[in-house]
């Protein structure tokens, strides 16, 4: 498919947004946007975000023959993806011409740069050798792939650890990974990439360039930097003349945001190490920030409670729980945070239940609501006829004026003897 | 059963109950959700929602557009073909422009167009496996207010969901930021608005409203809109 083309209204608005010193996402000229470096759960697994855009690395390592001119070198290797879903102008399959030139760019960052020490790499001198795999897929594009796939790749390298191995005459032995623990490559430096537009042949620079700046810019220079100031790689595209103080001042603007970007690296290195060995949560799943989406969210739903009461006799008897000592009580008991009941029984008994039979509904009820209310229906929530999984759904407040059904082929929701007691009958909710 | 309308499902969840109208006994099925045999699934995650008599569909957050007859978008003109012009509108395929479908126009009297601009269009023709068309007149020939957008301004691209919600009269997005600072706007229902401020700073200002005002409250907005009109002004 075809990129969305940029209209003359977009362009000639970014220029002048651009020649005033400003930028249309509010950044000063030399801010990055947030920069979010998260690990998956194995290792050499980095997700970095740059603003919106999002690359993903990993690394993987096998053994294999060196190359006859390097008989004691492993091999580094490389491999950017461009997929669809970044962008629908990327094509699955072969790469592009901006796809090479950035698994170019960062090959000559990474692998040229010689931060990763090939000779370690070595098992038996020409004959097997590791080699190390960088995969780099974009995630999604919003302007300057190139700083985010540097930041993930060379944080994916440091992150990764590959299994051991043991020589011994003839014999090699790779270690499993409960075996002995996996060691980690050695880094020298971790070179990373700053990218720069110029507009108006040189005249204005901006750092982190995003995707609409990207379109417009008269070209771009990128330096591949790491901490101790060295340059490790240094290109300049498109049709500009830059004068050598230009040249000068973004590598001393590269030197300062190395810096930050990899005392950010070696924050969300140390975070992940302490959260491993302190046996906490990581991996993606435990960084997605929750409760992010504060709408969509629906009118508070008045239930009628008055039919409640009929249901519940039915199937008391099927159910007849010990529970029921502590009946009489028609308050809300609040069983952890987020978590209560209305009426009696206390501790809920449908989750040891083990047939399929059960719905269960949990509403989490506000402490003080007066319009607090339970959705228990009898034939409501009979969905998924054969279904054989059995869940609790526990909703916490943002989600209370949600109904949330659970599949089971129950005709029974049981409710022990809840007799409405501050519900306010006669709502506009009538089951069916 | 408007019971588990407002709730969200995930594909392939079954829905049951749904109310059919009480004269035909049917159900409309809208976007997202799907007939097989005869049980009704959903194929995109999302809210379920209900209109009067028997319409259901769920609403999820959407990048890409497509095309429905009668829909206002904003779309650029990316090449000029004998007697039509080719529209970007973001779908899978551009769309056409006759140059005739403009006010006043005539075979003489052509509009004038360029590539590169931004044409807010309606669709005339929308048809699955068919090039779309667009107009810019309405039944009685006149603009009413579309044509080419041409005098500065931004087009900020965002989500449908987004276009949709501040087009709801209930938002209060635009009618806020409409009282701090004067601004002209274009909303195309494909995702694109047209902002134009009185200097770059409030466009800009306005740009960053909208982008931030997607998972908003209307209590929210009214109080990042505050800010926002505070840091205008100085404060």
């Amino acid at each position: 498919m075809r990129e969305t083309p940029l209209s003359t209204c977009e362009r000639d608005f970014i220029l002048s947004v651009i020649a005033d010193r400003k930028r249309i996402d509010g950044r000063q000229t030399y801010d990055y946007r947030k920069i979010k470096i998260v690990f998956g759960i194995d290792r050499g697994c980095c997700s970095v975000e740059l603003g919106k855009t999002r690359v993903l690395a990993q690394v993987s390592c096998e053994v294999t023959e060196p190359k006859q001119t390097r008989p004691t070198d492993g091999i580094l290797f490389m491999n950017v993806e461009l997929s669809p879903m970044a962008c629908p102008s990327f094509e699955s399959g072969r790469l592009s011409d901006e796809g090479v030139e950035l698994n170019r760019l960062l090959e000559r960052c990474i692998k040229e740069s010689r931060c990763l020490d090939t000779e370690s790499l070595c098992i038996v001198a020409g004959q097997k050798v590791w080699t190390i795999r960088i995969d780099i897929h974009v995630l999604n594009q919003e302007g300057n792939i190139l700083d985010c796939a540097s930041i993930a790749a060379i944080t994916a390298l440091v992150h990764f650890r590959r299994p051991d191995v043991t020589v011994s005459g003839e014999d090699v032995t790779i270690h499993e990974l409960d075996d002995r623990d996996p060691v980690p490559l050695s880094v020298h430096h971790m070179p990373i990439c700053v990218s720069f537009a110029f507009f108006d042949q040189g005249k204005f620079l901006l750092v982190d360039p995003e995707n609409g700046e990207e379109k417009v810019m008269d070209g771009k220079m990128v330096i591949g930097m790491n901490k101790h100031r060295e340059i490790c790689t240094l290109q300049i595209t498109g049709d500009m003349l830059l004068l050598k103080e230009q040249v000068l001042r973004c590598s001393n603007i590269a030197v300062v945001k190395v810096q930050e970007i990899s005392e950010l690296i070696q924050t969300a290195l140390e975070n992940d190490k302490t959260a491993r060995s302190e046996g906490r949560k990581y991996g993606f799943a435990e960084s997605i920030e929750r409760e992010q989406i504060t709408t969509h969210h629906t009118d508070i739903t008045n239930v009628d409670m008055e039919d409640i009461t009929k249901t519940n006799h039915e199937t008391m008897d099927e159910e007849e729980n010990q529970e029921q000592e502590n009946s009489e009580e028609n308050k809300v008991t609040i069983l952890e945070k987020g978590t209560g009941i209305v009426g009696e029984g206390g501790r809920n008994s449908w989750l040891m239940s083990d047939d399929d039979e059960d719905v269960k509904i949990e509403p989490s009820i506000p402490n003080k609501s007066k319009k607090h209310k339970q959705k228990e229906k009898k034939e409501a929530y009979s969905f998924g006829d054969d279904s054989e999984e059995e869940e609790t759904v526990v909703l916490d407040e943002s989600d209370l004026h949600m109904i949330k059904k659970v599949p089971g082929s129950s005709d029974s929701v049981d409710l022990q003897s809840l007799k409405p007691s501050k519900s306010t009958p006669g709502k506009k909710k009538k089951k069916r | 059963m408007a019971d588990h309308v407002g709730s969200l499902f995930l594909p392939g969840d079954l829905i049951q109950n749904l109310k059919e109208s009480e004269a035909t006994k049917k159900i409309l099925l809208g976007p997202g959700l799907r007939q097989e045999n005869d049980l009704i699934l959903t194929s995109k995650p999302g809210i379920l929602r209900f209109r009067e008599p028997n319409v259901y569909w769920i609403d999820s957050p959407q990048k890409r557009y497509v095309p429905v007859k009668g829909d206002a978008v904003l779309g650029i003109v990316t090449q000029k073909m004998g007697d039509v012009f080719r529209v970007d509108v973001g779908a899978s395929e551009s769309a056409t422009l006759p140059y005739i479908a403009f006010e006043g126009a005539t075979k003489r009297n052509r509009p004038d167009v360029k590539v590169g601009d931004i044409v807010f269009a309606r669709f005339s023709v929308a048809n699955k496996d068919m090039e779309a068309e667009l107009v810019c007149i309405d039944k009685h020939g006149r603009s009413n207010g579309m044509g080419v957008i041409r005098d500065g301004g931004f087009l900020h691209h965002c989500s449908i969901n987004q276009v949709r919600k501040i087009l709801n009269p209930e938002n209060v997005l635009l009618k806020t930021l409409g009282k701090n600072m004067k601004f002209e706007t274009a909303v195309g229902m494909n995702g694109r608005v047209w902002v134009k401020g009185r200097n770059i700073n409030e466009t800009i200002a306005i740009i960053n409203a909208l982008a931030v005002s997607e998972f908003m409250t209307n209590e929210q907005t009214l109080s990042m809109c505050k800010k926002l009109a505070d840091s205008l002004a100085g404060f």
